[in-house]
């Protein structure tokens, strides 16, 4: 099924009995090429490329819930590439390339919605660092623009910018960042590999790697063993409990990150707005819902919510800087679960066990990288070697110290990002 | 959250920093290998279950203190001083 205009009018007009199944629902076979461990987006997306990219044939996603449960449906949903250092700054642009593709490319709706997003700076350093970013940014070959006071006042008139503690000097504006529909890009990427062939099989929670003499074989999962001649390990904050199953033990603490959604409001929030000085961003969604969030709670967590604390913290830094949103009131929040490295940076490598392959460390950055993770993830298990776009997220960057990716500049340490 | 400092009784989470396993109190020897260090720095168990890590508390005693914690329901289950586990 192929969606167009042609088609919702004459589905509207025949009561839309003619939607099917955007995948189909298959048994696992006994054995494929290549098993994704992970139908979150980064997986969904390996395997997408994997089929169209590489015409790879035999693949399986195996996902534990089911397709879109994880924090692919969980996000706040802003897609940039405002990245400083080499390594992260080719990877992120590479993504928003494809992001600008990728609705024709999966014939598919993801509501991407490039709105611009704002970062806020508050000081005469601040800035001389925004002019530094963005000029790293536009190196790179993306946009970015440095707005003053008075141009920012026109755009977001709303904002309180003569508050007493951090008073707004300005904004680093990438015009071409924005949004997506968080779901929406898991379920595309999910029926375009669908439609490739690939098999996605859902309730199938992997509980061991076979691996002999040093080369994987395959997995055992609660629907039985599957065999396969690569792996790839796509599972986010549950990173270190799947490499444990190879024996593998890796550079990741999990910690939670909230994030929170009010009622729906008429359209007031045009951008994304990032408020770095109060660890507070937001964006109002299609459906009027101000998606907002914050920091890390700051503790290792599988609890998949967060505490009070944190958020009465981001409740703060939203009232600091916009005092209009303080009658919205809160719908919903939710905690997900980041696999956290030490410099902040992801890693997609392959690891000391043949066939066997490892994309994790996405820290609270994942959503916009989702398109260029499974593009460049693919290209490494398909091929063997690192995408040109990847080739600084190595998994022996901590062990050796060279190549560290460090964007805060706090130091590459467990508890600093 | 609350975690029952030993010398403050139970207090609120935001008087304590978070500074990750406890495993920082096991600091290998300067001349120890490269891969040790590498352990000691980078590597984590992270375990979804039962675990120790080291909090401050910050704006109370300034104690260093093990917090076994479950990282799954965030219970908290016993407070010590971390100067008895320093080797």
């Amino acid at each position: 099924m192929r969606f167009s205009a042609l088609k919702i009018l004459t589905e509207g007009l025949t009561g839309n009995r003619g939607w099917g199944a955007h995948w189909r629902d298959p048994e696992p076979a006994d054995g494929y090429d290549i098993i994704i461990i992970g139908g979150g987006g980064h997986g969904l997306s390996t395997a997408y490329y994997l089929a169209k990219e590489h015409g790879l044939k035999k693949i399986a996603v195996l996902e534990k819930g089911y397709i879109g449960s994880g924090n692919i449906g969980r996000n706040t949903t802003i897609v940039r590439a405002n990245y400083f250092l080499p390594g992260n700054s080719e990877f992120y642009s590479h993504s928003l390339k494809l992001w600008e593709g990728l609705e024709t490319d999966l014939n598919y709706n993801v509501m991407h919605s490039q709105r611009g997003q704002i970062g806020l700076f508050h000081s005469d350093g601040q800035r001389d660092a925004a002019i530094r970013r963005a000029n790293s940014i536009r190196n790179q070959g993306d946009d970015a623009e440095l707005l003053g006071v008075d141009q920012l006042r026109k755009m977001v008139p709303y904002l309180d910018y003569d508050q007493g503690r951090f008073p707004i000097y300005g904004g680093l504006l990438q015009r071409r960042a924005g949004t997506a529909r968080h779901d929406a890009v898991a379920w595309g990427y999910a029926r375009g590999a669908d439609q490739r062939g690939v098999d996605l099989i859902q309730n199938c929670e992997v509980t061991g790697i076979e691996i002999k003499a040093g080369v994987v074989q395959g997995v055992q999962t609660s629907r039985g063993a599957i065999r396969a001649k690569k792996v790839g390990i796509v599972v986010a904050g549950r990173s270190s409990q799947v490499a444990a199953m190879a024996g593998m033990r890796l550079p990741i603490e999990s910690h939670v990150l909230q994030a929170f959604v009010t009622e729906g409001l008429k359209p007031c929030i045009d951008h994304v707005i990032s408020f770095g000085m109060g660890h507070f961003y937001i964006s109002q969604s299609d459906k009027g819902g101000l998606v907002f969030g914050g920091d890390l709670d700051m503790y290792a967590s599988y609890a998949a919510r967060g505490n009070l604390p944190m958020v009465e913290h981001v409740a703060e830094a939203g009232m600091t800087l916009m005092p209009m949103i303080g009658k919205a009131r809160m719908l919903r929040s939710w905690g997900g679960i980041m696999d956290m490295t030490p410099d902040g940076s992801p890693i997609i490598d392959k690891t000391h066990i043949e066939g066997l392959y490892l994309n994790a460390g996405w820290c609270y950055g994942g959503f916009k990288a989702v398109p260029a993770s499974g593009n460049c993830f693919a290209h490494l298990m398909a091929t063997g070697a690192a995408h040109s776009a990847a080739q600084g997220f190595r998994l022996d960057r901590f062990r050796t110290g060279r190549g560290l990716m460090d964007e805060e500049g706090t130091g590459a340490q467990h508890n600093l990002h | 959250m609350r975690i029952e400092c030993p010398l403050c009784g139970s207090r609120d989470r935001r008087e304590f920093y978070y500074a990750g396993h406890a495993s920082a109190l096991e600091r290998p020897d300067p001349a120890a290998s490269a891969e040790i260090w590498d352990n000691y720095l980078h590597i984590r168990e992270n375990l979804a279950g039962v675990t120790n890590d080291l909090w401050h508390h910050e704006t109370g005693c300034g104690a260093w203190l093990v917090v076994t914690r479950d990282t799954v329901s965030h219970a908290v289950l016993l407070a010590r001083l971390a100067k008895r586990d320093k080797k």
